[in-house]
């Protein structure tokens, strides 16, 4: 019984919180902080359960029949809970940043934004959690819509053109994988992820199976920012920072990512795929957008969308992980999918910061900064140093297996590529970093610098994840690591 | 008046569920009126289709009732709406529960009349000009239809649908009454080119009456056509007929959505809307002969009682905006967001189920539609549904993106927008949010469905 | 039968050729008419017998109906007149109306 409502719980916990709080008129701040935070939680404390149940080898499923044939399922196997407590924990650590952020903005519709913001980590541990390709379309698309009203949340025209953007790419992405999956459940009846996959037993022929993968990759690669489906990103940059933080650091482009592994290890089984002769085409895909997109972040002048750049970049190691085919490979870029979600948000949160407590947006704004929010400016250099793969920050860990799976399946071109994609972010962060700490300061800061150096709401969030991020690479051999976690996950993808 | 309109309103809705709860139990239902009986006397017959029909009606009526109670609080074209409010839904329930032609014939013209009644309520020019048009075309759409009754009678000599169904062949006789019908019920759907009717008459129309005509009434034309098409022509039909009307279809969804994207008005974007949407129903003709004919055939029965709901609702919000702002230019919408929240959200989930998307019904039916397109590699349905789904989030959202737009803080004391009651907002919302749940709990009304699935025998 | 088709069609022409309303709604009728006098025939098929009394109470009811609409459409005729003061229907436009109509228009 608490077998099958577990999943639910987790999902209601924050679904429930945001129907409470689009009620509550705008002045009720005590009230809606209380929501959030009980809301933020008891997921938590749902998520502890479950993860602790599933080491302890526990199936967690609810099942729910929508038509014959058609079934909503939710399930929480190691892979979901990997995704579903990425998404929860970095979902307090926002809330409370959030809370912080718009109180400091001054900005309305405060309900309006809390109660998108939650049915969006709803929608987003839904997609974890879904047990067959059409639950996660369910929820994959709900994530599209409930993101909307966060991205126009300003309402300015550069608001609402990054929103019209947004919906453009996500929507017919969305359309293409709807196709894909309607064929798929034609083909081979109703499907459900499973370890090594389903289709290849299904008897299909290789065209059909290849326009399948072209379909569902397709439409999954617009949220993961694929080229040359990444536009929607860098122009979304215009939304809050709390938003672009969560959730086109982590839950968005995440999502996008996720549905990736889903597909390739457990529609089409990882091996399988590579006999079709899918696995090169896409690893030179996302080989070709991480040294893209670095190079394009090299250029970028607003400090948002350099990081937005990084991120389309560092997204598409998840993917060459995934295509490289080999458990090592596996284990970097599944691992991934965590270590760049908790260095990310950080350096989205101290972007947040710079650009609240000093009005900073540009690159060549940042001189002496370290001096005047040494706390932020630490974080931030975790962040971005962890980018660059330097150890013992997470980062160091994901490429240092990317890296030994690439050796294992003997594609030794894909080391080159991590090799100058390192470079590409050295070249774009550590100046960042140079003018922050070792440049003196152009503008007219109060000095000496007040104390704590911004809301303490808003500093906290940061120098957290920063932390994380050491100790995560730091104790990536540990039982409770991430790493350790996501080989536990991934063991099954390999026939043995 | 309002109230008691109401009472009778809840009244129906409760017979309404009764009936489907009977049809569900014990299966279709037939009731001799006067102890006649068919051949000669009239009989009532209600399948699972007639139930689902019967429970769209009670229950769409029944919010937009509501919705009436405080639309036309303060108005003197209340005290006209409620008895022809009444009189519609009466001939609506009546059409649907009708197993005979000529029966249907008065049912269908009984409707019609009501509806023109409904448009021209505001009593102003343009609204006049649109309603004589609306009953020209409806009146020439039922004449069709009784040449067609008229025909059929003197063929085979009877009126009741079943009698009929089993003496009829493959004749040119039969196929003359079958062209007249669709071209009758054709004009009546609005589908597209016959469409230029309807969206000067829904937009012109108060309110609640706008919500009438888009959701419901344009569905009993279509009811009748399911009723003829399906199941009473199935073995003369020739698929070939079925792809003209499916390629008639998407030229609806594409041309309705081309239009409501290009509208300045919302409630003549919602108007277009329609256009479009009553191209997806037509999908059904082309699909129905494929292996998934049934899932087809509920993926638009679903479609419809989605629309109904979701329509209703989304002309609701419209004309809540109208109401706020004194207008109902796009452009001039700024803010709405902000300031009435409630409507603007009910705008957003009736457009959901109209996009197709999940967890709403209407996305429940799209998969359905697509399913049968896809197994039956009709590849060109397909490109039709989906690009559908994307014209219409175009339209909506672009409402949607003018409501979000921020009002400078200069321009706001000039904005002068009146406070609407509560209940104007909560109906359509609610509402919105029935059809958008539909997609949960759609298993009922497709067991329902059973009760008439006419491709128990079609299918292969 | 062939009678009433003839009307049937005469009155559709009317429908739709003459642009005055009052035409109109007279094409209907007489398409009406003819929709009638088929079932009419259709009730006395057989000579000699007495024709189907069916069709009879049909056409009765259809007569009824016909009425109401023709006077329904006629006082509609009559308050276009007085409201706008044209007997005809302005030419049929899809194309969304100018904005300075729009804003009039509602």
């Amino acid at each position: 019984m608490i077998g099958s409502a577990l999943p639910l719980l987790v999902v209601l916990s924050s679904l429930l919180a945001g129907l409470i709080i689009f009620t509550l008129p705008e002045g009720r701040r005590g009230l809606r902080t209380v929501i959030n935070l009980t809301g933020a939680l008891s997921k938590l404390v749902l998520i502890g359960f479950m993860l602790w149940g599933v080491y302890h080898g526990v199936e967690y499923e609810l099942r729910y029949p929508l038509l014959p044939g058609l079934d909503l399922v939710l399930r929480a196997d190691p892979l979901a809970l990997l995704f579903v407590t990425l998404s929860a924990g970095l979902w307090l650590l926002t809330t409370v940043y959030a809370i912080a952020y718009l109180e400091h903005e001054g900005s309305g519709n405060r309900s309006r934004f809390f109660g998108f913001f939650s049915l969006c980590v709803s929608a987003t541990v839904g997609i974890a959690m879904a047990g067959n390709p059409f639950t996660f379309f369910v929820f994959y698309e709900i994530l599209t819509l409930v993101t909307y009203p966060l991205v126009v949340h300003r309402g300015t025209e550069a608001a609402l053109r990054a929103g019209r953007v947004y919906l453009a790419y996500t929507l017919s992405g969305g359309v293409v994988l709807l196709v894909g999956l309607v064929w798929l459940y034609a083909l081979a009846g109703p499907v459900e992820f499973a370890a090594g996959g389903v289709l290849a037993d299904a008897g299909l022929s290789h065209g059909i199976l290849v326009a399948l993968f072209v379909l569902l990759i397709g439409g999954l690669g617009v949220k993961c920012a694929l080229f040359p489906l990444h536009g929607w990103l860098p122009v979304a940059m215009v939304a809050p920072a709390p938003v672009s933080a969560l959730l086109h650091a982590v839950a968005v482009v995440k999502a996008g990512a996720f549905g990736i592994v889903r597909v390739v290890y457990e529609i089409y089984g990882v091996e399988f795929a590579r006999d079709l002769g899918l696995m090169w085409p896409l690893a030179s895909l996302a080989a070709f957008t991480i040294i893209y997109a670095s190079l394009r972040a090299l250029m970028q002048e607003d400090l948002k969308r350099r990081l937005a750049f990084s991120t389309v970049s560092q997204l598409s190691y998840i993917v060459l992980g995934v295509a490289i085919v080999g458990p090592l490979a596996t284990l970097g870029g599944v691992v991934h999918l965590v270590h760049q979600g908790v260095m990310k948000i950080t350096l989205f949160f101290c972007a947040g910061n710079y650009a609240e407590t000093l009005h900073i947006h540009r690159v060549s704004e940042l001189n002496g900064v370290g001096r005047r929010m040494p706390w932020t400016t630490a974080a931030f250099t975790v962040g971005a140093l962890g980018m660059m793969g330097m150890p013992p920050i997470a980062g160091f860990v994901s490429k240092w297996y990317l890296g030994l799976g690439a050796l294992e399946s003997g594609q030794g071109l894909w080391i080159a590529v991590l090799a100058g994609s390192t470079l590409l972010n050295a070249a774009y962060f550590l100046p960042l970093l140079y003018r922050a700490w070792f440049l003196p300061t152009t503008a007219g800061w109060a000095d000496p610098r007040p104390r704590p150096e911004t809301g303490r709401a808003l500093l906290w969030p940061p120098v957290i994840t920063a932390a994380i991020s050491l100790l995560i690479g730091l104790f990536a051999a540990a039982a409770w690591s991430p790493l350790a976690w996501t080989a536990l996950a991934t063991r099954e993808q390999y026939a043995p | 008046m309002p109230y008691f309109a109401l009472a009778v309103s809840t009244l129906a809705l409760g017979s309404a569920a009764g009936l489907a709860r009977h049809v569900a139990l014990e299966g279709a239902l037939r009731y001799p009126l006067g102890g006649w009986g068919a051949p000669l006397g009239i009989d009532l017959y209600v399948d699972g289709l007639a139930a689902l029909a019967l429970l769209m009606t009670g229950v769409v009526n029944w919010f937009i009732g509501l919705y009436a109670t405080a639309y036309f609080a303060d108005d003197r074209a209340g005290r006209y709406f409620w008895p022809l409010w009444l009189f519609l839904s009466g001939a609506l329930n009546a059409l649907f529960v009708s197993a005979d032609l000529f029966n249907l014939y008065v049912t269908l013209e009984l409707v019609g009349l009501a509806s023109v009644a409904l448009a021209a309520l505001s009593g102003k020019g343009p609204a006049l000009v649109a309603s004589m048009r609306y009953l020209l075309v409806t009146l020439l759409g039922s004449l069709l239809y009784l040449m067609a009754v008229a025909l059929l009678y003197a063929a085979y000599g009877a009126l009741d649908i079943a009698t009929v169904g089993a003496r009829l062949q493959n004749e040119p006789v039969a196929w003359v009454a079958f062209a007249l019908i669709t071209v009758g019920m054709w004009l009546k759907i609005a589908l597209f080119p016959l469409h230029f009717w309807l969206p000067p008459a829904h937009a012109n129309a108060p309110g609640p009456v706008s919500a009438l005509l888009s959701g419901l009434v344009v569905k009993a034309g279509f009811y009748l056509l399911l009723r003829f098409w399906i199941m009473l022509f199935p073995d003369t039909f020739d698929p070939r007929a079925g792809h003209v009307l499916g390629a008639f279809g998407v030229a609806a969804i594409i041309w309705g959505s081309l239009h409501a994207l290009r509208q300045r008005r919302l409630k003549l974007l919602v108007a277009y809307s329609t256009v479009a949407q009553m191209g997806y129903l037509f999908l059904l003709f082309p699909l129905s002969f494929t292996v998934q004919g049934a899932s087809a055939w509920s993926g638009v029965v679903l479609y419809m009682l989605a629309h109904a709901g979701a329509k209703a609702a989304m002309f609701m919000a419209a004309s809540n905006l109208l109401l706020a702002y004194g207008h109902d230019r796009i452009d001039g919408l700024s803010g709405s967001a902000h300031i009435m929240p409630v409507t603007l959200f009910a705008f957003g989930l009736s457009g959901v189920t109209l996009m197709g998307l999940p967890p709403s019904g209407g996305f429940v039916a799209k998969w359905l539609l697509l399913s049968a397109a896809v197994e039956a590699q009709m590849w060109f349905y397909v490109g039709a549904i989906v690009l559908g789904g994307l014209l219409a989030a175009a339209y909506v959202f672009r409402v949607l993106r003018s409501a979000s737009r921020i009002v400078p803080s200069t321009a706001a004391g000039t904005l002068a927008v009146r406070r609407l009651p509560r209940r104007l907002e909560w109906a359509p919302l609610v509402l919105a949010a029935v059809a958008a749940a539909l997609g949960f709990y759609a298993v009922l009304p497709l067991e329902l469905l059973e009760e008439a699935a006419p491709f128990t025998e079609v299918a292969p | 039968m062939l009678v009433g088709v003839a009307l049937f069609s005469l009155g559709l022409h009317g429908l739709l050729a003459k642009a005055h309303l009052l035409h109109k709604v007279l094409g209907l009728n007489v398409m009406a008419s003819g929709t009638f006098m088929v079932f009419i025939g259709a009730g006395a098929r057989v000579p000699g017998v007495a024709p189907d009394p069916v069709p009879q109470a049909m056409v009765l009811t259809g007569i009824v109906v016909a009425v109401c609409t023709a006077a329904y459409a006629l006082a509609l005729t009559r308050r276009i007149r007085d409201v706008t003061g044209r007997t005809t229907l302005p030419g049929e436009h899809d194309t969304p109306p100018p904005p300075h109509r729009a804003a009039r228009d509602y």
